[in-house]
């Protein structure tokens, strides 16, 4: 039983506390607009943009990028205006073309990897962007630094624009008849939101983001009724579980990216249990 | 000059067209009552003169330097999501974000003036409660406290006591009257009501098979008997 006093100390390496760190700050953005997205049906569009990031991860790969980040956010961001375009000429439906995209970009991207991949473990490598990997438990200081520095921003422009993202979200219609700029905040929130899921790749990968994103929003949804308490609940709900999922995988050797999606639904059915029971006592 | 000129319109969706050659003025401290069958383009007028949509000819010509954050809005409906977590207070204040620009928070002014209307329309009891958990009536009034919060230049009210008990929405006229003759709001309104419409309103724009715009008294010559038949009736 040296286990666990061995494991840990793990807690005093470097690579775990960059783990922890990247985690819960990429949790805390992801969460943020969770609630903006859930509400504006623009849940497939997460997960559009993550397959599109699969795809340009492939692309980074075939070119040999040793630095990935740069390309996977342009090209993301790109997707991201691309798609709200679409949403709002809907020519194509708004779903069918997110649709399009992410099981085009997933296609190309799986397609590419096979064509010109010189790794000797392929299934290993897609299952590794799909799924996550160990790669949060690998990070470099620059990468970590990456990452707290998009974090930042992201919470930076969410706490600026919290009561316009509202406006917008709750009634586009009044926002832009009187005279709110609903286009352009529309797209704020896309670039933010590829930012996210360019961030999150890295943590659980891409088949899961939409998870991180979506479940601490409805959980929280589930036991507050403000916009407010449920941006601020969602937000600790996401941190929560990403600290648990990441020492749960630490000390158990699980993979990161489902032992936290697999917190976030244990904390989904916590408070839809503690829900009932505040509906059910008239609260 | 007017406040509003709306010249030869003709609106519709996708190009096909709805109502055609609709010509009528909006003045500063008008009350104009809109009038005519379901599904004659009362609504989609409104949404026109708001710019969210785009009539397929004809021009509408803001005037007396009205800009588009000056202007208040009560939706028919709105596609509120069913699960959305907002509170009374919340949904009022977001009527001061036209006026914010890009500060990023609410002044104290913004949350004084949410106050007031929530105190005008009898919300006080109900600021924290939740949104979607409000009655039909009771969220209508939410969205005209809001509407009153983006504005006291003109207002635009899609069927604003649709759903609302006969003591509120005759507490809603007062309101509205008083808001048209004391603090010169101009009001566009759409409304089935057509005897409160003659009442309240100054001018009547009816629309569908026959056109009408005028002052109200002229309305039930020019309908012969129309308004009469059909009034008060809830159509
Ligand atoms: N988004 C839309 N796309 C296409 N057609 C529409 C759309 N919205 C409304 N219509 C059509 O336009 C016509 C006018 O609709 P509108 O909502 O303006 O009627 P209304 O006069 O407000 O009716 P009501 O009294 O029922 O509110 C209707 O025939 C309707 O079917
Ligand atoms: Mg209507």
């Amino acid at each position: 039983m040296n286990s666990f006093a061995e494991k840990l100390d793990y807690l005093s390496y470097p690579f775990v506390q960059y783990a922890l760190i990247v985690g819960v700050l990429i949790a805390l953005c992801s969460s943020l607009l969770g609630v903006t997205l859930v509400l504006k049906r623009f849940s497939f569009i997460g997960d559009g943009l993550s397959h599109v990031a699969f795809g340009a991860m492939a692309i980074a790969a075939v070119l040999n990028l040793t630095d990935d980040m740069p390309l996977v956010l342009i090209i993301t961001v790109i997707s991201a205006i691309l798609l709200l375009r679409t949403g709002k000429n809907a020519k194509i439906k708004g779903d069918a073309a997110v649709a399009m995209i992410s099981v085009g970009a997933l296609a190309i991207g799986y397609l590419l990897m096979n064509l010109f991949s010189k790794s000797s473990n392929l299934s290993g490598d897609v299952c590794t962007t799909l799924f996550g990997s160990t790669s949060i438990l690998t990070l470099k200081r620059t990468e970590v630094g990456i990452c707290i520095a998009l974090s930042a921003i992201v919470v930076m422009v969410f706490i600026l624009f919290y009561n316009k993202i509202f406006a917008v979200t709750f009634d586009e219609d009044f926002a832009s008849a009187t005279g709110i700029k609903t286009g352009a905040y529309n797209l704020l929130i896309a670039v933010v939101v590829a930012v996210i899921i360019v961030l999150a790749m890295n943590l659980v990968g891409s088949l899961l983001i939409s998870a991180l994103v979506i479940f601490p929003a409805l959980s929280a949804m589930r036991i507050f009724k403000s916009f407010r308490s449920v941006t601020v609940c969602s937000a600790v709900i996401s941190v929560t579980c990403a600290l648990a999922g990441i020492l749960i995988s630490v000390f158990a050797g699980t993979p990161v990216g489902s032992t936290i999606v697999a917190a976030d639904i244990v904390a989904f059915a916590c408070s839809a249990l503690i829900g009932a029971l505040k509906r059910g006592s008239g609260i | 000059m007017a406040l509003l000129t709306c010249q030869d319109l003709s609106l519709g969706y996708d190009g096909k067209e709805i109502v055609g050659d609709l010509s009528f003025e909006v003045n500063a401290g008008d009350y104009l009552c809109i009038v005519g069958e379901n599904g004659s383009g009362k609504s989609t007028l409104m949404k026109t003169i708001l710019g969210l949509n785009s009539p397929i000819s004809g021009s509408i010509t803001a005037g007396d330097g009205l800009k588009q954050t000056e202007i208040g809005y009560l939706p028919q409906q709105t596609e509120v999501q069913r699960d959305f977590p907002a509170s009374v207070w919340e949904i009022v204040l977001s009527g001061c974000q036209n006026r914010q620009g890009m500060r990023p928070f609410y002044s104290r002014a913004d949350k004084t003036l949410a106050d007031e209307n929530i105190e005008k329309l009898g919300l006080s009891q109900l600021k924290k409660r939740c949104y979607r958990e409000l009655s039909g009536g009771q969220q209508q009034r939410v969205l005209l406290a809001r509407a009153l919060c983006a504005t006291s230049k003109i207002l635009l009210l899609d069927e604003p006591v649709s759903g609302l008990d006969p003591k509120v929405t005759a507490e809603m006229y007062e309101l509205i009257e008083r808001l048209n003759k004391e603090s010169g709001t101009t009001i566009i309104m759409i409304s089935h009501d057509i005897d409160a419409a003659l009442r309240y309103a100054d001018k009547i724009l009816h629309i569908g098979k026959k056109i009408f715009f005028g002052p109200a008294r002229e309305y039930t010559e020019a309908f012969d008997g129309f308004g009469a038949a059909k009034g008060g009736a809830d159509i």
